[in-house]
C-alpha cells in the first residue's frame, strides 16, 4: 500500500461516510428524544429526488437545498402528527415513509421527466466542488505525507466537512446546552420532564424538525456530490445502514460518527478487495465485506461486544396524566 | 383520554379499515391528478385488468397467493407481540431452501416426494433465519425491528455470495442456479384443470394457491381454537398478564417468530417451485414489505388477510396492465399506495378511531333519544 492508494481509500471513505453521518446524527436525535425513526431510508431518498428534480428544474443551489429541507422537515412533521400528537406506532410510521418515498419518487420521476425513473444530470453550478482545490494539489506534491493528507483530507467539498462540523454541533447541543438536557430527559422520562414543566410533545416535535433538516442534508448530498442525477432507489439501504451505525454509536453523536467513518471505510475497501488475497486470509468475498455492518450490529445489540442501551421511552407515545 | 378508543365491532373491523384504504386511495388520486391522470380511468382499467379477464383474475391470484403468505408472517408475529420486519429476508430463505432440497434430489425423487420435500426445507428454512433474531430478543433482548432489518440485509447478502460464487450455473452470465428439473416444478393452474378437460390460459398461477388457503385455515385454528395458539396470543396482548399465568414469554417468543418465517418462506414456493424452476437473486422483490400492508388492513386475521392480499393482488396486477395501457403510468404507482395504506391504517390508525367514535356517539345517542 503506498501513500496515493491510502489517501484515495481515506477520501472515499469520507465521501461515502458523509451521508451515512448526517443521517445517523438525525436519528440520534430523534431517538435521543424517545421517536424511533426507521424513516431516515425514505425521508433521504424523497428529500434526494427533491434536491434533483428543482435543481435540474431551477439550476440553483440554494433553491434545492431550501426545497429539500422543506420536503424533509414536513416529512418529519408527518412523523410527529401521527407518532407525537397520535401516538401512532413509530415502527410502523417509518416503514409507511420509506415504502411511499420508494415508490412516489419513481412516479413522480416518469411523470416529469421521462426518463424512467431518473433525472436529467445536474448541471456542475448546481453540484458540489471541491473547497480548496488548488491548496489540495499543492500540499500533494510534499513527499510522503503529502498524498496523504492532499488527496485524503483536503479535496472534499463543503458538504463533508460540514458534517464534520455538525458532528461537534450535535455533541454541543446534546450535552452542553439545556434544550440538550430536556431532549435527553424526554426519551428517557418523559413523565419528568412534564412534571418539571416542559412540553413533551414541544420538545419531541424539535428533535424531528432537526431530524428532518440532517436527513434532507444527506439526502441532498447523494445528488449534489455522489451520483450526478437522481435514480430511483439511490440510497440503497443507507438510511438503514445510519440507523444501525447510530445505535452502533450507542446513541451516542461520537460513537455513530466512529461508526459511521468504519461502515463507510468497509464501503470503501470492498470494491478494492475484490478479487485479491489478503495475507493469511486469503479472498475475501465482497458480499462478507458489505454484510460486515449489519453483522457488526447484530453483535452489539446481542450484547457481545460492549452494551447499548437505548433510550429508555424509546418507541413509546407519552400519555400526558389528566 | 389515556383509554384505547371503544368501537362497535363492525366498525372496528369493517369500516375502519374501508375508511383508512379509502383516504389512501384518495391521496393517490391527488398523486395520479398531479402526474396529469385521470384517476377515474385509471381505477377503471385497474379493475378491469385484475378482474375483467381469466388471464386476469389468474394473475391477480398467484400476487395474492405471496402476499397471503407474507401478510399471514407479519400476523403471526404481531400476535406474539413482536413486529417482523424480516419477512423479505426469510422469504429468501425460503426459496433457497426449496432450490438446495431439488438441486440435491429432484433427478432422484418422483415429484410427489419432491414437492413435499421441498416444502419442509422451504420451511425450515425461513423459520431458522427468524429463530436468530427471536432468540436474540428472548435471552438478549436485542430489539426484534432492528435484528429482523439486519437480517433482511444479511440474507441478500448470503443469497448474493451463493449464488455468483457457488450454486450460479457455468456458462450463465446471470447470477442464477440451473434449472431444478422436472419433479420439482409445481404444477400450474391450466396444468390442474387442463387434466379434468377445463380450458385455462397458462399464467403464473400454481398450486401454491391451495397452500395458501390452508396456511390461512391452520393459522386461524392454530391461534384461535387451540391452547398454544392461545398462549401465544395471551404473550401478545399483555405480557405482564401472560408471566403471570404461568405462560414463559421466551418459548412464545419463538414459537411466533419461527411460524412467522416458515410462513413467510412459502413465497419461495410459489416463486421457486410454482413459476421460475430455478433459484433467482431477486425472486422475494418487495412481497415481505407488501405484506406488513396486507396484515394492517386486514386487521391480523386470516379472513382480513386472505381479503386484502386478494386485494393487493389486483393491484400489482391491475397496475403492471396499466403500465402497458396508459402512456406514463409506471407500476410504482401501486407501491405509494401500498406505503399510503401502510401510512394511514397503521400508523394514523389512531387519527381516524376518535373521529369514527364521536361520528357514531352522535348517531347512537340520536337513535336512544328516538327510542
Amino acid at each position: 500500500m503506498d501513500e496515493i492508494t491510502i489517501g484515495t481509500v481515506l477520501a472515499s471513505t469520507l465521501r461515502v461516510s458523509t451521508p451515512l453521518i448526517l443521517c445517523a446524527l438525525a436519528g440520534a436525535l430523534s431517538e435521543r428524544s424517545g421517536v424511533i425513526d426507521l424513516g431516515l431510508e425514505g425521508k433521504m431518498l424523497l428529500t434526494a429526488f427533491a434536491t434533483a428534480a428543482t435543481g435540474v428544474t431551477t439550476k440553483s443551489l440554494p433553491l434545492a437545498l431550501a426545497v429539500a429541507v422543506l420536503v424533509g422537515v414536513a416529512l418529519s412533521m408527518l412523523h410527529g402528527y401521527a407518532c407525537v400528537s397520535h401516538r401512532g406506532d413509530q415502527v410502523v410510521l417509518g416503514m409507511a415513509i420509506t415504502m411511499t418515498a420508494a415508490g412516489l419518487t419513481v412516479v413522480l420521476g416518469i411523470a416529469w421527466f421521462k426518463q424512467g425513473g431518473q433525472t436529467p444530470p445536474l448541471p456542475d453550478a448546481v453540484r458540489l466542488a471541491p473547497l480548496w482545490p488548488g491548496f489540495a494539489a499543492l500540499v500533494k506534491e510534499i513527499p510522503f505525507l503529502g498524498p496523504i493528507v492532499g488527496i485524503g483530507l483536503l479535496g472534499h467539498d463543503a458538504f463533508v466537512y460540514g458534517a464534520l462540523a455538525l458532528v461537534a454541533f450535535v455533541w454541543w447541543l446534546l450535552y452542553r446546552t439545556r434544550f440538550g438536557l430536556r431532549l435527553r430527559a424526554t426519551g428517557e422520562n418523559p413523565a419528568m420532564v412534564d412534571a418539571a414543566g416542559v412540553s413533551v410533545v414541544a420538545t419531541r416535535y424539535a428533535a424531528l424538525a432537526i431530524n428532518g433538516v440532517l436527513a434532507a442534508v444527506a439526502g441532498a448530498y447523494l445528488v449534489l456530490a455522489l451520483t450526478p442525477s437522481f435514480i430511483p432507489n439511490m440510497t440503497a439501504g443507507r438510511g438503514y445502514m445510519a440507523l444501525a451505525a447510530m445505535i452502533f454509536g450507542k446513541w451516542h453523536p461520537l460513537g455513530a460518527f466512529a461508526a459511521c467513518l468504519l461502515f463507510g471505510f468497509l464501503e470503501a475497501v470492498a470494491i478494492r478487495l475484490q478479487g485479491v488475497a489478503l495475507p493469511g486470509i486469503g479472498e475475501v468475498p465482497v458480499q462478507a465485506i458489505q454484510a460486515l455492518p449489519y453483522l457488526l450490529t447484530v453483535v452489539l445489540l446481542a450484547g457481545f461486544i460492549g452494551n447499548a442501551v437505548a433510550p429508555k421511552a424509546l418507541g413509546t407515545p407519552y400519555v400526558k396524566e389528566r | 383520554m389515556s383509554q384505547p378508543i371503544e368501537l362497535p365491532r363492525w366498525m372496528d373491523l369493517a369500516l375502519l379499515p374501508a375508511v383508512n384504504l379509502g383516504l389512501a386511495l384518495a391521496v393517490s388520486a391527488v398523486v395520479l391528478v398531479i402526474v396529469g391522470q385521470d384517476p377515474g380511468q385509471v381505477l377503471g382499467l385497474l379493475v378491469k385488468g385484475a378482474f375483467g379477464s381469466r388471464t386476469g383474475i389468474s394473475y391477480t391470484l398467484y400476487y395474492a397467493t405471496t402476499f397471503v403468505f407474507t401478510g399471514l408472517a407479519v400476523a403471526v408475529a404481531f400476535h406474539g407481540g413482536l413486529f417482523n420486519i424480516g419477512g423479505e429476508g426469510q422469504a429468501m430463505m425460503g426459496g433457497l431452501g426449496a432450490a438446495l432440497a431439488a438441486l440435491a434430489f429432484a433427478h432422484l425423487l418422483p415429484a410427489w416426494l419432491m414437492l413435499p420435500l421441498m416444502v419442509a426445507a422451504a420451511m425450515l428454512f425461513g423459520m431458522a433465519w427468524a429463530a436468530v433474531p427471536a432468540a436474540l430478543q428472548a435471552w438478549r433482548g436485542s430489539h426484534i425491528v432492528i435484528t429482523t432489518i439486519m437480517f433482511n440485509f444479511l440474507a441478500a447478502a448470503l443469497m448474493g455470495y451463493l449464488l455468483v460464487n457457488v450454486l450460479k450455473e457455468p456458462g450463465n452470465m446471470a447470477p442464477e442456479t440451473r434449472a431444478l428439473g422436472e419433479s420439482a416444478k409445481l404444477p400450474g393452474v391450466h396444468e390442474l384443470l387442463g387434466w379434468f378437460g377445463v380450458d385455462w390460459p397458462k399464467t403464473p398461477l400454481n398450486l401454491s394457491v391451495l397452500l395458501a388457503a390452508v396456511a390461512a385455515l391452520g393459522v386461524y385454528l392454530a391461534l384461535w381454537k387451540s391452547q398454544p395458539g392461545y398462549a401465544l396470543r395471551a404473550v401478545g396482548f399483555s405480557p405482564e398478564a401472560a408471566r403471570y399465568a404461568g405462560i414463559a414469554p421466551r418459548v412464545q417468543i419463538m414459537r411466533s417468530m419461527m411460524l412467522s418465517g416458515a410462513l413467510a418462506a412459502l413465497v419461495g414456493i410459489n416463486e421457486i417451485a410454482g413459476v421460475h424452476n430455478r433459484l433467482l437473486a431477486d425472486f422475494v422483490a418487495g412481497a415481505g414489505f407488501a405484506g406488513i400492508a396486507v396484515a394492517l388492513i386486514g386487521r391480523n386475521h386470516p379472513t382480513g388477510i386472505v381479503l386484502a392480499a386478494i386485494l393487493f393482488g389486483a393491484l400489482y396486477q391491475g397496475g403492471a396492465e396499466l403500465a402497458f395501457e396508459i402512456q406514463g403510468f409506471s407500476r410504482e404507482m401501486v407501491f405509494t399506495l401500498q406505503g399510503l395504506i401502510v401510512l394511514f391504517a397503521g400508523a394514523m390508525a389512531q387519527v381516524m378511531a376518535p373521529a369514527l367514535a364521536r361520528l357514531h356517539r352522535l348517531f347512537a345517542g340520536k337513535a336512544a333519544a328516538h327510542g
